[in-house]
This record gives structure tokens, C-alpha cells and sequence, in this order.
């Protein structure tokens, strides 16, 4: 359960309030992808390549193509010489990316061909009849072979696995090293896992030749995806239409959907009839494109005996997958909260991105923080026991004092408020800390595993993604705005207007919520509408927890247009100063003669209908567009790479106690509050259920998901069978504790938080774990810790004590 | 061009439904394309994520793992059958909207149909009963925790409405 925090001088923002989504859900009345069903639409199905690496020698489909029913069976020969390679995020031209391969496959699940028919069955069937002859290459699967100069190489035109790789300097590392008193290194491994909705990713497209125009149904979350369509498939941005009115059932960052959507559009426009491609589950997880970020830390840390850490030196190599888009960039976000909540004055940072033959990697939640908080809370932890220092007293040493803000980190982000020590402390008294080291105490007297982890993390938000051109300087984008449109139409009714997609975050609510309150008029009341891409004003879509920030600051600066302009009637009609007039719920007054005033529906009227009663100057009817850049954007980065990037840090602080099974190693959380800050919440319900989800995540990244590969380069953990998604049954009961920071830099002092707990969840876990394997003297900083790998941790550690 | 063949008569949501459908033709997919029922999800088809969850002849079972000729004769209750008669949701959906125990909506129909089952034969369930009864239904969004106070909010208002 949640504990609510009620700002006071909101009418709206903050209140517990009943979501705009719920009703259509619970009823069965979503819209999602799949649910759209045009006439005459046809279905895709896919042929997947098997081996990790080959070289193509012959696809024959000549029996597919005789099945009744099928319709077009495509190769990548076709599609590659009709079609332009996807975006790629780092300057890396020769690493072409196409939704079908041609002439090599490069990971196992790689897609060869696609068969379209009259059912997905159908489709199914025929590939199976498809035969295609490969030449098995050499592979790499290990992205630290995969640096050797002798690896076999994943695009031999790039000349070399390495996507990106540089080392910045901010500070006086070697000086703080070479001073301080004490050093530390190890290794931390973040386990390649990912967002995995419960939908997989879909599309339906249709090309209407008279109108040249290609409309896109997807279960999108992406940044400038028509853009990227429209490239891909060389066409002119105005000719493709996204539309954004699709309920997308999760994403969570990774449904990016590009490959899918370029060949489902190339083939809607070559046979003329509406396409659908809709992943199976086992495509999703092989062929989709979306694992996550596979990483390994090498991490150091100089510090002094009272525990000041005084510099950190931290190299991360990253695995790709075989293709990529934006996701080196997930090495590059972390770059605005590289030292975490702490007073760290000098930091190295090495990050490398390498490709191995395996499926690419996509974007998830908190775009590769989660595992840089992860390797700095294991850090904060080997400091505190090499030191025979408590972890909390270390903690409280170095976090950045609430006095210290805005407070300005090496690579160059300012942090823009917080107060560490407090949500720390109230998430231990929610606990009650020293009752659960008692327990904790008392479980290992009695032989039992048992261990307290705790963690302290930042949640980046406001989405400004200053990394983008530090990773590819040919990318010089400072842009990072979104936008929304409020009108008030003849009848009085308000709606506001939003240019993307949501899967799950609320935005309906959170737009309605904003509007209600500048305008003081009921949320209930207010409809929010989604414009397909032809129409809608420009956005960055809900990535990098931006949207309570940058939608909710423009659906504000909208309404607050529509104000002004119902105020400007008023003193036009009343005959006074806009100053002179009172707005009360949508009607006015002149202030100090109550008795003239007008109504709402009075106003509208006469922004509808009476011009000859409306201000000179002022357009008629009411609406209003407000579209404003992420703040603090627009910099650029130094030459050594320093750049302010994220305006806003959300803090987490989390406390779990763990209890592993000393015969089976099955972990059991047994008790988890999360102490969080994410400044002013709009609506608490949606701010404590992302964050509630993303511990959930967080549980599986930390104990339970992988992708896994084998020696012969084939992923093993392709179903819900062997990916393990927590259940109500691995999910503890979660108790979270709100603390509010108002943010200086917001409309309303909010900060972001749709990456919430997942951001801390894993690096306290790991810190619980850890603790309860020390009375065993052995650690595992490799996620996720299954309990087979914990089992082999104990039975190693029980078998040197036996000899 | 689908292959016809097997005549099946099956009560969904209280109407009678007739077809002719393949043998191989999943009962999920039968609810959802050929009688546009399209509030159960198909999230994994193979059994383990719960979204397809519909009620057959009262029970939660998963659409994805049986053949709609199986459902010959039975009784099918899928989200769209859980509103009252003046369409209006029930007491659990209700509840479902009250916590706030969905976000994407996705697995929401399955978790419906599960939560259902168990207020139907557990009016009083504990918290870990209630784990226990949606443990075969997977979310990605909620990490569980608004959906239990939202079935035991269900629960408590179901045996107010039943004592009175």
C-alpha cells in the first residue's frame, strides 16, 4: 500500500482521483492493435533464420507460393533494394539494418521472409514450406570476445564489432586515485533482459493509392516513428499517417516497432490491400528487436577512511545485439546521473558498445540507468564493508545534502532539488529498520539465509537526451519538445488534443487533470482526444519518464492561453482591465463589483459567435496550441563531454529483506518499501502504480529474467516457460512512502516517475542477497541471480568451509 | 479460404452462438474474429500469461490452449460478460477503477475473469488466496499490488451488498 501525500494549493493535481482510462479497460473496450480489422486485410507471418551467423545460399518458396491463400511471399533481395536502411543512433553507415536479411542472417531468429495470406494461419503454414539453404559462418555470442581483433565480425563493411567507445575524463580521476586513501575494484554484470509487454508488438498499415497516403496502426511508443517510416520507405513525411488513437499494451520503453512497420507498409503499398503483422510470442522474443541492455561493469572507486568516496573509474561494455538502432544510447544516458545521489567529484567513464550475433537490443525503462544504479549500489556497498562501515552511515555520508542544490555533477548535468536524507529515513522508519536487522538476525540464528538490501537511486526525467550528440555528433539535436492543444468548442465542453500514444502512463488523465486545474473545470468533464501524425503537434512521445513534466507543461501552457483569452472577453465585454477581472471555475467577475460578471457558456458564446463582441485583436473561437522545449535544453556538449541533460532527478529510496532457502536457494522477498520522491505527483494512483510495476520489473531483472544464449549462439529462454515474468506470487506485498520535493524548473513541481522503481528495485535486491550470502563469505554480482546461481554460490562457498 | 468444417454450438455471455469452424481454430481466436469479442487478449499462446482467460462453464481457463470445437455445448463468459444487464461494470470492475489496478489494460480482462472465479468460490479470501488465484495471470504494469487491494475492495463490497 501507499502512503498519499496531498499538496494543499491544488484543486486537482495530487488528488486521489479515479483515471480517465479505467472504465473502457475494465469493460473489455480497449483498442489495441490487434482489435483493428479492416476489409480485405491480409496477414503476415514470418520465416526465422536459425543459425546465429550464415551466409544465404538459395531461399526457395515455390510450394509456399502454390498454397491457396498466400498471396506474396517477399525476400529480403526484394525488400532491401526497395526500401532504405533504418536509423541507426551512432555514426556507424555501414551497419544497415532492414527488416528482412539479405544475403547474410546475423542472429538466430533474424527474419528471412515474410509470407503474406488471407489468415495468419494460413501465412504460418506456408512458411513452413519455405526452404532456404544457408552456410553456417562463424558467430560470437560474448561481447567480450567479440572485441578480440580476431572475432568474427557482424557487418564486416563496419570493419569491426565496436559501436561506439570512448573514454571522458570529468575531473581529477588519476589525481583522487592516486590520493586517496583506499581503492576498490570489481566486476557487476547486468543480465540481458527487457521490458517484455504482455502484447507483443503489432501493426496494421494501408495504402490508399488515390490519396498516396500510408495509414499506420501500431502498438507504438517512439520518438519521430512517422519520420522514420516515411524514410525507410521513401516516402515524404506528410505520407504516411500514424495514428495514435491504438491502446498499446505495454511498452515500457522497447516498443519501437520500426523494422515491423517498414515491412508491413512496403508490402500494404505493393499489394494494394491492408496488412497486418502481429508477433507471436516466440517472434517477439527472437525476431522482435527488443532485449535489453547486456552489460559488463568494471567498477572503481578511490575513497578515504571516513568513507568519502572521492572518485570513481567505471568501463561498460554493452551488448548490441546484431543490429542497431538507439540502443549504444542506453550507454549514454546514465552519463547525466553517472555518480548517482552522491558528492562525487571526479569519475572516468568508459563506455563501449559492441555487436554480437544476437537478437539487437531496444530500450527499456530508464534507457540503461537501472544498470549503472545497480553497479553503483553494489559499489556503495563493498566500499561500506571494506571499510567496516554501516552501509546506511556510508550512504548518508556522501548523498548530496538537500542545502546543495542545484547541484552540478562532473559530466556537466545540474541536479535540480531533492532531499535525500529524508526520504532515506522515512523509508527506514516505514520499515522500521532496527526491528528488521532483529529479524534479519534472528532468521540466521536459526540457519536460515537471511539479508537486508538497501538502495539509493535517481530517477532521471524530463526526457532532454543531450547523449544523442554526444554519442554521434553528427546528430546536433537540442530539440526535446512536446506540445498540446486545448479547445473549448461552441457547446462549452474542453478538450484537449495529444500527438501520441499510450501504454499505460495515464495521459489522458494526466492531460485532463492539468487542464481542469488552470482552468477550474472538472477533469471528469474534459475529453482528451489523440491526433493521428498529419495533425498532431509535435512530440517526443512518453520516453524518459517526460510526460507528467512536458505533456502536463504544455497541456498547462494551453490552457493557460485559453484563460487568458476567456479573460480578455470578460474585460472587453465588462468594460474594465483584464487585472480588474475575477476567474472563479470558468466564470468571471469584475473585482469589487461582483455584480457584473458572465458565465462560461456567456464567454464561449461570444468566442464562437459574436465577433462584433470580441476583443480586437483576439482570434475567434477558443483554442489554443502551446508547444515548449524540455528545460534547461538546448546546450551543447564540451569538447571533454560534459552536457546538461535531464532537468529532473527523482530520488528512490529502497529497503527489502530477503529470505533464501538454504537447501532449494529460492529467494523470498519478505518485506519491501520504497521511499520516493518524484516532487509534485498529478495523480498519486498512477505515480504509486508505475512505481509499484517497476519494482516488479525490477524483481525480474534482478532474480529471474534472461535472455539467455547458448554456446551454439540460439537463445534458450524464447517463451514464458523459461523467460520467467514475476507473478503475484514472486511480488511481495510493496509498501511505498512519499516524500515531496517540489521541482524548481516544472509548472507544477513535478518530476517524472514512469520509470520508478525500476530504477532501485534490482540494486537493492542485489544488496539483500548479497547480505544474506555474507555470513557465507561469497558474493554474486551477476544479475539476474537465479536461485540455480545461487545455489552453486552456496554449495561452493559450504564446500571450502567443509574443506 | 479458411477450411470449414465442424458445426459447434456454443452459450457465450448468454447468447447462443452457432458456427461452422476448423478444427484447429483456437477458441480465443474464434471469440475474437468471428464473434468480435475482442476484450480477451492473446498475450503468450502457450498458456502461461493468463490474458486469454475466459470462463468456461465457470471456471477460468485459457482460450489460447483449447480449440473452440471443444467449446461445443458449453458455457463461455468472457469480459464483455461481466457488466451488469444495464451494461453497466460490476461490483469487481468497479473495484478495478476505484485502486487503480490497471494501467495498459491488457491483462486486465484475464485478471477480470480470475478475480471472478475466486469471489465466486472464496467470498472472504486472504491476500495470499487472492496471490494464489491471479498467480497464472501475468502484468507487466502493476506489479500486482493495486489489483489485490482492488479484489479485496471487491470482496468487501460484494458481502456488504450480500448482508444487507
Amino acid at each position: 500500500m501507499a502512503s498519499a501525500a496531498a499538496p494543499g494549493e491544488f484543486r486537482y493535481i495530487g488528488k486521489r482521483r479515479r483515471t480517465k482510462e479505467g472504465p473502457r479497460f475494465v469493460q473489455g473496450r480497449g483498442r489495441y492493435v490487434a482489435d483493428v480489422a479492416l476489409p480485405g486485410m491480409k496477414h503476415v507471418a514470418l520465416v526465422m533464420s536459425p543459425h546465429p551467423s550464415a551466409r544465404i545460399i538459395a531461399i526457395r518458396t515455390e510450394a509456399a507460393r502454390a498454397l491457396p491463400g498466400v498471396r506474396y511471399v517477399l525476400t529480403g533481395e526484394e525488400f532491401c533494394a526497395a526500401t532504405d536502411s533504418l536509423q541507426i543512433g551512432v555514426d556507424a553507415p555501414q551497419v544497415r539494418r532492414y527488416a528482412l536479411a539479405h544475403e547474410v542472417v546475423r542472429y538466430a531468429g533474424e527474419w528471412v521472409v515474410a509470407i503474406v495470406a488471407d489468415s495468419r494461419a494460413l501465412a504460418e503454414d506456408a512458411a513452413e514450406l519455405v526452404e532456404v539453404e544457408y552456410e553456417p559462418l562463424p558467430f560470437v555470442v560474448d561481447p567480450e570476445r567479440a572485441l578480440a581483433a580476431d572475432a568474427p565480425l557482424v557487418h564486416a563493411a563496419h570493419g569491426s564489432n565496436v559501436l561506439y567507445h570512448r573514454r571522458f575524463v570529468w575531473g581529477p580521476v588519476d589525481e583522487a586515485f592516486a590520493g586517496a586513501a583506499h581503492h576498490i575494484a570489481f566486476r557487476a554484470v547486468w543480465g540481458r533482459s527487457s521490458t517484455v509487454p504482455i502484447e507483443t508488438f503489432g501493426v496494421v498499415a494501408r495504402w490508399d493509392p488515390g490519396t498516396e497516403l500510408l495509414d499506420v496502426w501500431a502498438s507504438i511508443q517512439m520518438p519521430k516513428f512517422p519520420d522514420q517510416v516515411a524514410r525507410a520507405l521513401r516516402l515524404p513525411g506528410n505520407a504516411v499517417r500514424v495514428h495514435y488513437d491504438v491502446d498499446v499494451g505495454g511498452s515500457y520503453g522497447g516498443k519501437r516497432g520500426l523494422k515491423h512497420t517498414a515491412l508491413a507498409g512496403y508490402l500494404a503499398m505493393k499489394l494494394g490491400a491492408p496488412m497486418r503483422l502481429i508477433e507471436d510470442r516466440l517472434e517477439n522474443m527472437r525476431g522482435g528487436d527488443a532485449h535489453g541492455p547486456d552489460r559488463i561493469f568494471d567498477m572503481g572507486a578511490a575513497f578515504d577512511s571516513d568513507g568519502t568516496i572521492r572518485a570513481l573509474r567505471i568501463r561498460a561494455v554493452d551488448d548490441a545485439g546484431a543490429y542497431t538502432g538507439r540502443a549504444p544510447l542506453q550507454l549514454g544516458k546514465p552519463i547525466t546521473a553517472i555518480c548517482g545521489p552522491y558528492r562525487i567529484a571526479a569519475i572516468e567513464y568508459e563506455p563501449v558498445s559492441v555487436m554480437t550475433h544476437k537478437t539487437p537490443q531496444e530500450a527499456v525503462r530508464g534507457f540503461g540507468q537501472s544498470p549503472t544504479n545497480f553497479a553503483l549500489e553494489r559499489m556503495m556497498d563493498r566500499v561500506a564493508a571494506y571499510l567496516g562501515m554501516d552501509r546506511i552511515a556510508l550512504r548518508r555520508h556522501n548523498l548530496i545534502r538537500k542545502d546543495e542544490f542545484p547541484y552540478r555533477i562532473p559530466s556537466g548535468s545540474a541536479y535540480d532539488s531533492g532531499d535525500y536524507h529524508t526520504v532515506l529515513d522515512k523509508a527506514l522508519a516505514a520499515i522500521d529498520y532496527p526491528a528488521l536487522v532483529a529479524e534479519r538476525d534472528t532468521a540466521r540464528r536459526a540457519g536460515r539465509l537471511a539479508g537486508i538490501g538497501i538502495s539509493t537511486c535517481l530517477e532521471p526525467s524530463g526526457g532532454n537526451a543531450a547523449f544523442e550528440i554526444l554519442f554521434n555528433p553528427k546528430n546536433e539535436t537540442t530539440t526535446w519538445m512536446d506540445s498540446c492543444l486545448v479547445r473549448i468548442d461552441l457547446a462549452g465542453a474542453v478538450t484537449g488534443v495529444i500527438g501520441t500514444s499510450s501504454s499505460g502512463q495515464g495521459h489522458e488523465t494526466l492531460v485532463s487533470t492539468v487542464i481542469g486545474e488552470v482552468l477550474e473545470r472538472d477533469p471528469a468533464s474534459i475529453r482528451v482526444a489523440r491526433a493521428d501524425s498529419l495533425s498532431a503537434l509535435p512530440s517526443n512521445s512518453p520516453v524518459g519518464s517526460r510526460m507528467a513534466i512536458m505533456l502536463g507543461g504544455a497541456a498547462a501552457g494551453a490552457a493557460r492561453k485559453i484563460r487568458e483569452a476567456l479573460i480578455a472577453i470578460a474585460a472587453h465585454n465588462l468594460d474594465c482591465s483584464v487585472e480588474k477581472i475575477d476567474y472563479r471555475d470558468g466564470d468571471v467577475s469584475v473585482i469589487g463589483d461582483p455584480s457584473r460578471k458572465m458565465t462560461w457558456d456567456q464567454l464561449v458564446e461570444i468566442a464562437h459567435r459574436k465577433y462584433h463582441r470580441l476583443p480586437p485583436g483576439l482570434e475567434p473561437g477558443l483554442q489554443a496550441k502551446f508547444v515548449w522545449e524540455v528545460p534547461t535544453g538546448g546546450g551543447l556538449p564540451t569538447p571533454d563531454g560534459r552536457v546538461q541533460m535531464y532537468p529532473c532527478y527523482a530520488f528512490e529510496a529502497h529497503v527489502v529483506y530477503v529470505e533464501i532457502d538454504p537447501d532449494t536457494a529460492r529467494p523470498e522477498l519478505r518485506r519491501y518499501v520504497c521511499g520516493h520522491d518524484c516532487g509534485v505527483m498529478i495523480n498519486p494512483d498512477i505515480v504509486h502504480g508505475m512505481t509499484y510495476g517497476g519494482i516488479a520489473h525490477g524483481i525480474g531483472a534482478a532474480l529471474y529474467e534472461k535472455f539467455a544464449y547458448t554456446p551454439d549462439g540460439q537463445l534458450a529462454s524464447g517463451t514464458f516457460m523459461d523467460y520467467l515474468i514475476p507473478s503475484a506470487l514472486e511480488v511481495p506485498a510493496l509498501t511505498i512512502v512519499d516524500h515531496c520535493t517540489p521541482s524548481p524548473l516544472t509548472t507544477f513541481g513535478q518530476k517524472g516517475s514512469g520509470e520508478a522503481g525500476y530504477l532501485g528495485a534490482p540494486a537493492a535486491i542485489a544488496n539483500a542477497v548479497n547480505d544474506a550470502l555474507a555470513p557465507l563469505g561469497t558474493t554474486l554480482d551477476t544479475l539476474p541471480m537465479t536461485p540455480h546461481e545461487l545455489w552453486r554460490k552456496i554449495s561452493a562457498a559450504r564446500a571450502t568451509a567443509r574443506s | 479460404m479458411t477450411p470449414r468444417g465442424h458445426r459447434i454450438s456454443v452459450e457465450v455471455n448468454g447468447h447462443l452462438h452457432e458456427g461452422e469452424v476448423p478444427a484447429r481454430l483456437t477458441l480465443v481466436d474464434w471469440l475474437r474474429d468471428e464473434l468480435h469479442l475482442s476484450g480477451t487478449h492473446v498475450g503468450c499462446e502457450h498458456g502461461i500469461c493468463g490474458a486469454c482467460s475466459v470462463l468456461f462453464d465457470g471456471e477460468a481457463v485459457r482460450s489460447c490452449l483449447m480449440f473452440a470445437v471443444q467449446a461445443d455445448g458449453h458455457r463461455v463468459t468472457t469480459v464483455e460478460g461481466l457488466s451488469g444487464e444495464d451494461g453497466r461494470p460490476g461490483e469487481l470492475q468497479d473495484a478495478f477503477c476505484e485502486t487503480h489496478a490497471l494501467q495498459c489494460g491488457y491483462c486486465t480482462p484475464g485478471m477480470l475473469i480470475a478475480a471472478h472465479a475466486l469471489l465466486r468460490e472464496n467470498p472472504h479470501p486472504t491476500e495470499a488466496e487472492i496471490r494464489e488465484a491471479i498467480g497464472g495471470n501475468l502484468c507487466r504494469c502493476t506489479g500486482y499490488q493495486q489489483i489485490v487491494e482492488a479484489i479485496e475492495h471487491a470482496a468487501a463490497k460484494l458481502v456488504e451488498r450480500g448482508a444487507r
